[in-house]
């Protein structure tokens, strides 16, 4: 039937046309990956606050090196409770662990890893990585820690936090802290009431 | 006959005071008919725009907010990316109930300041228990608090997602990467879709939102962080606007434990998928069968 076929043809063009001018709801899926993944570097790393503000409101840091390159290099204490100058007041709960457990007593502040092995203070994840292994896994494949930046390498870099952005080495577990943000719209302020 | 009637007299009376309360029913829909552009009442549905309408649609509502809100604003309608089929996944082992997901919420997404409007709602649950019904979402102490766990909750992205199905004007729909969008001007605010939602994931604009102009968010998408109009219903969009760029959510980026886990469901080698593979995953009101893109993990 020829007349069905110039009928379809027909139709068909007619489809087409109105399409025409719609815009393309295509977009190319995600190419590999160009961008990298960093992880970012923790000042608390490489020095601590003095408690001082500089005059535009900046807290004004301390290079470890700045002090620890002078000194003579001094038994590591077995507490906080002996630091008696520099670190005093420091708070401690992590485990059992001592002072010695991790660092390292030498004019460059360093750690230690279980071996005896000297690791630098910027790779700390690696002593973190000795006893906390399920972390360790899950953050290598990105299931744990915060990160910033793209989930799409193909279009930017991502940011991944450093154990210690998060966790305080010498006290890791999250301290209480005040919610932000308390919700005031409709649905709970009438529902406020029937609550109590 | 002589000079006008009683009869007439009243019908002339009876027709003015008529004609007066007319006018007077009428004033709201001249009102209304006042602050409605004849192009947007006129103008076809979002999937049938041509490239030269929606143009002109964003160019619209970008002058629009320049007037209300002073503020200049950029309105992009980025369309779903091929091979992409997003997933989001949170660590109920981690949150700790800060709220720091919704206030960002509330910034990336222009959400009404007076309200502290959010897409995501951070339920405090008594550990042990899953009743939904029994979390409270005003809570007022530090957290995490003893005995306690968190469990914010916003859109699912449902596959079979209820709320699309009871639109009655088809201003809701799912995309090619599975996000459930509302076009705020199809929407007509009958609310069903806030109802049929088992997740309370979507909210009714009661009013149109107050921002100031500094703390307006300039990047925005049609379909996602516009500045809603009064009277329509918004929801969370995995922040679309971001994410069909590349980038992650906003929520995500804010959590201070990193319990959100956000990626392309497509990608084996996506953190998404390692979480659903490897982790002991759950969906919230899985019987209800709405197939949800959002899954809640535990790391033990």
């Amino acid at each position: 039937m020829p007349w069905l076929r110039v009928v379809i043809a027909i139709n068909l063009g007619a489809l087409a046309a109105c399409r025409a001018d719609q815009p393309s709801r295509h977009r190319p899926p995600p190419g590999p990956a160009t961008f990298s993944v960093e992880i970012h570097q923790p000042e608390r790393l490489t020095g601590v606050a003095t408690g001082d503000v500089d005059p535009l409101g900046r807290s004004v840091r301390a290079s470890c090196v700045s002090c620890h390159s002078l000194r003579e290099a001094a038994p590591l204490p077995t507490s906080t409770a002996a630091l008696d100058e520099f670190h005093q007041g420091l708070q401690f709960a992590h485990g059992e662990l001592t002072c010695a457990s991790c660092h390292l007593a030498g004019p460059t502040p360093s750690l230690r890893r279980a071996d005896g092995e000297r690791v630098d203070l910027r790779d700390a994840m690696v002593l973190c990585r000795q006893c906390h292994g399920p972390q360790a896994r899950d953050y290598d494949h990105g299931a744990h820690g915060g990160m910033t930046g793209s989930w799409d390498l193909s279009t930017g870099g991502r940011m991944r936090n450093h154990c210690v952005d998060c966790h305080d080495p010498h006290a890791p577990r999250f301290q209480p802290s005040w919610p932000v943000l308390p919700p005031r719209d409709r649905g709970i302020t009438a529902a406020a009431p029937r609550r109590n | 006959m002589s000079g006008p009637t009683r009869r007439v007299a009243l019908k002339v009376v009876g027709a003015t005071l008529g004609a007066g309360a007319f006018a007077y029913a009428g004033r709201p829909v001249a009102q209304w008919a006042a602050s409605v552009d004849i192009d947007d009442l006129l103008r076809r549905h979002y999937k049938e725009l041509t490239a030269d309408e929606l143009a002109q649609i964003l160019h619209r509502i970008e002058d629009d907010t320049q007037k209300k809100y002073g503020v200049e604003v950029r309105v992009e309608d980025i369309p779903a990316q091929d091979g992409v089929s997003f997933g989001y996944a949170l660590n109920l082992s981690l949150c700790i109930g800060c709220r720091k997901c919704a206030e960002a919420c509330h910034h990336e997404n222009n959400h009404d300041r007076s309200t502290n409007n959010s897409y995501i709602r951070v339920l405090e649950m008594q550990q042990g228990s899953f009743d939904m019904e029994h979390g409270r979402v005003d809570y007022d102490h530090a957290v995490p608090a003893p005995g306690k766990y968190y469990m914010p909750v916003q859109c699912h992205q449902c596959d079979n997602a209820p709320c699309v199905k009871v639109c009655p004007v088809e201003a809701t729909w799912k995309e090619r990467d599975g996000i459930v969008v509302v076009d705020y001007s199809w929407c007509i605010g009958c609310r069903y879709c806030e109802a049929a939602c088992p997740y309370h994931a979507r909210r009714f604009n009661w009013r149109a939102p107050e921002i100031s102009a500094d703390e307006i968010n300039p990047d925005q998408g049609y379909l996602s962080n516009r500045i809603r109009p009064q009277g329509v219903v918004e929801k969370c969009t995995f922040c679309l606007h971001r994410t069909r760029k590349g980038l992650l959510p906003a929520c995500l980026e804010a959590c201070p434990t990193g319990a959100r886990v956000f990626g392309n469901l497509l990608d084996p080698a996506s953190p998404i998928r390692y979480v659903l593979e490897h982790k002991r995953v759950y969906v919230l009101k899985e019987e209800l069968g709405t197939r949800p893109r959002f899954f809640y993990f535990f790391d033990k």
